[in-house]
């Protein structure tokens, strides 16, 4: 730009003036998430669920915060990616609508176990209990670690508030529902509810895509 | 419509385009406008006003391969927006799209694989288990799906069942084991805990160790099996040799799905026992399982084979 002329966007006076420099680099450096992530928050097959999904019920959910707690995320991922070697072997590739009530999703990135996205219904729910008690039981090759403690009372009180906030956040719960849940999760085990959380994974969608 | 016209409101595709070509644009800009050239024998051209303690900067152009190593990152967004979707719903001159590539991998595997499956298909299982081509390929599809419970080594665990013991809970028959893989199997023994006393399970406990050959309380056992003949023999037979078409086991040999202690029977009696073999029909489609029962069936026979010459 020539040195003389003394605009206001003239490179000396930005040079010089630190706040007009800092909001013009932070406008710059923002182009690329107001192009590609805010447009994202209105596409709707991102934020309208699939068909037939529903939010977790209260089991699942408590289930869902005992997956989170155990990090089971740090060794298996949750979402198949669209390669023929995926959707062989675990079934039809994840979709966003999939996981609108997800928060956070647990997509993960680390997959030193099989990906999860999938799993509902593939064993029973017997296996899923042996298997969480010992893997070694079922699959002597096997690296995961034991979670026989998981046998054990659910402690959580706060169920309900958990449902409120959800709620809040636009999952579609009935008061009813919300006023029901601690009735729900009484008598069961951690497992139970981590196991019937692993049971609803990936359900909604079937056929091959 | 592409798929993303109907997801992406027209609003914000034009916002995503015009804000996306406007930047790309103000890119050259500043390029072209700042670029200086230095003619030989020109003097050093100075940049702007300020002096820091009597020093001035120079304004000299940029490394001209620097200078153009901008110019090709904008030409090459351009490219890459013109070819690939990216611009608002634009879909791109190429059409690409991450679906699309998984549909093309997945077409052109089964174009590759569509001809040997259908010379498969028109063979029955027990002529495909004589086929090593077909048991190579059931081989691996075991490894993938089937290890899980039954093994890598196929011979199961508690709870699940030894493919390679010659012994069968539900058919062992070619077709059996088709059946079996493609719908499932669900195993239901009830609970006895409400229907028999303590007394009562601990006597069919010991008429049930007494059929698979072993020394019990034989009183006990007697009492046992008046309630076997009576409430057991449904599933298992009169005389306990099980019964296939339920999938409820022989219980006069020596193999055990949960246990032949005391100690598992008497569980099995009080809690019941659920066996699930899932359905892979719809997963895995016919072709594909007729190859797995194949191999299950093979590698049975085989095992059979090598216990008769021992």
């Amino acid at each position: 730009m020539a040195a003389e002329s003394k605009g206001f966007f003239n490179h000396e006076t930005i040079e010089k003036r630190t706040g007009l420099l800092i909001l013009l680099v932070i406008l710059v450096v923002s182009v690329g998430g107001l192009v590609e992530i805010v447009p994202l928050f209105f596409q709707k097959n991102l934020i309208e669920p699939v068909q037939g999904l529903k939010p977790y019920e209260p089991l699942r959910l408590v289930g869902r915060d005992i997956y989170i707690r155990e990090g089971c995320y740090n060794c298996h991922s949750q979402m198949i990616r669209p390669f023929r070697s995926e959707t062989e072997r675990y079934g039809p590739y994840s979709v966003a609508g999939e996981f609108v009530y997800d928060r956070p999703f647990q997509w993960g990135s680390k997959r030193t176990g099989p990906d999860l996205a999938r799993v509902g219904g593939r064993y029973s729910d017997e296996w899923h209990r042996l298997h969480l008690i010992n893997p070694r039981d079922l699959v002597p090759e096997s690296n995961m670690p034991p979670y026989a403690f998981l046998d054990r009372p659910i402690k959580m009180t706060d169920v309900s508030e958990r449902m409120k906030t959800l709620k809040l956040l636009g999952h579609p719960y009935t008061d009813e529902e919300i006023a029901q849940a601690p009735e729900a999760i009484k008598d069961k085990t951690e497992m139970e509810a981590l196991i019937a959380y692993l049971q609803g994974l990936g359900t909604q969608i079937k056929a091959t895509n | 419509m592409t798929a993303a016209e109907s997801y992406l409101p027209a609003g914000w595709a034009w916002y995503i385009a015009i804000v996306t070509v406007a930047s790309l644009a103000y890119c050259l800009w500043v390029l072209i406008s700042n670029n200086t050239r230095k003619l030989p024998g020109e003097e050093v051209k100075l940049h702007g006003t300020n002096v820091w303690d009597g020093l001035r900067e120079y304004d000299n152009p940029l490394p001209r391969w620097w200078r153009n190593l901008f110019y090709i990152t904008v030409f090459f967004a351009s490219a890459y927006l013109i070819l690939y979707p990216g611009i608002g719903v634009s879909t791109g001159i190429l059409g690409w799209s991450s679906s699309g590539l998984h549909k093309a991998e997945v077409e052109a595997t089964e174009k590759r694989v569509a001809p040997m499956f259908e010379n498969y298909a028109k063979q029955d299982v027990a002529a495909l288990a004589a086929d090593e081509g077909a048991t190579k390929i059931g081989a691996s599809l075991f490894q993938a799906y089937c290890i899980q419970c039954h093994g890598s080594d196929m011979r199961g665990a508690k709870g699940f069942p030894n493919l390679v013991d010659a012994d069968w809970q539900w058919t062992g028959t070619p077709e059996g084991i088709l059946e079996t893989i493609l719908g499932g199997r669900n195993a239901a023994m009830p609970a006895f805990n409400e229907q028999l006393n303590k007394d009562q399970i601990a006597d069919v406990v010991n008429y049930v160790i007494q059929l698979s050959g072993r020394q019990v309380d034989v009183a006990s056992a007697a009492r046992g099996e008046a309630t076997f003949k009576t409430v057991c023999a449904a599933c298992h037979g009169p005389e306990g040799k099980g019964m296939q078409a339920l999938g409820a086991p022989n219980l006069t040999d020596s193999t055990w799905l949960y246990g032949g202690s005391a100690a598992a029977i008497t569980e099995t009696l009080v809690k019941g026992r659920a066996g699930v073999m899932p359905a892979f029909k719809d997963f895995l489609g016919e072709p594909r399982v007729k190859l797995l029962a194949a191999y299950v069936y093979a590698q049975s026979r085989e095992a059979e084979r090598t216990a008769s010459t021992q």
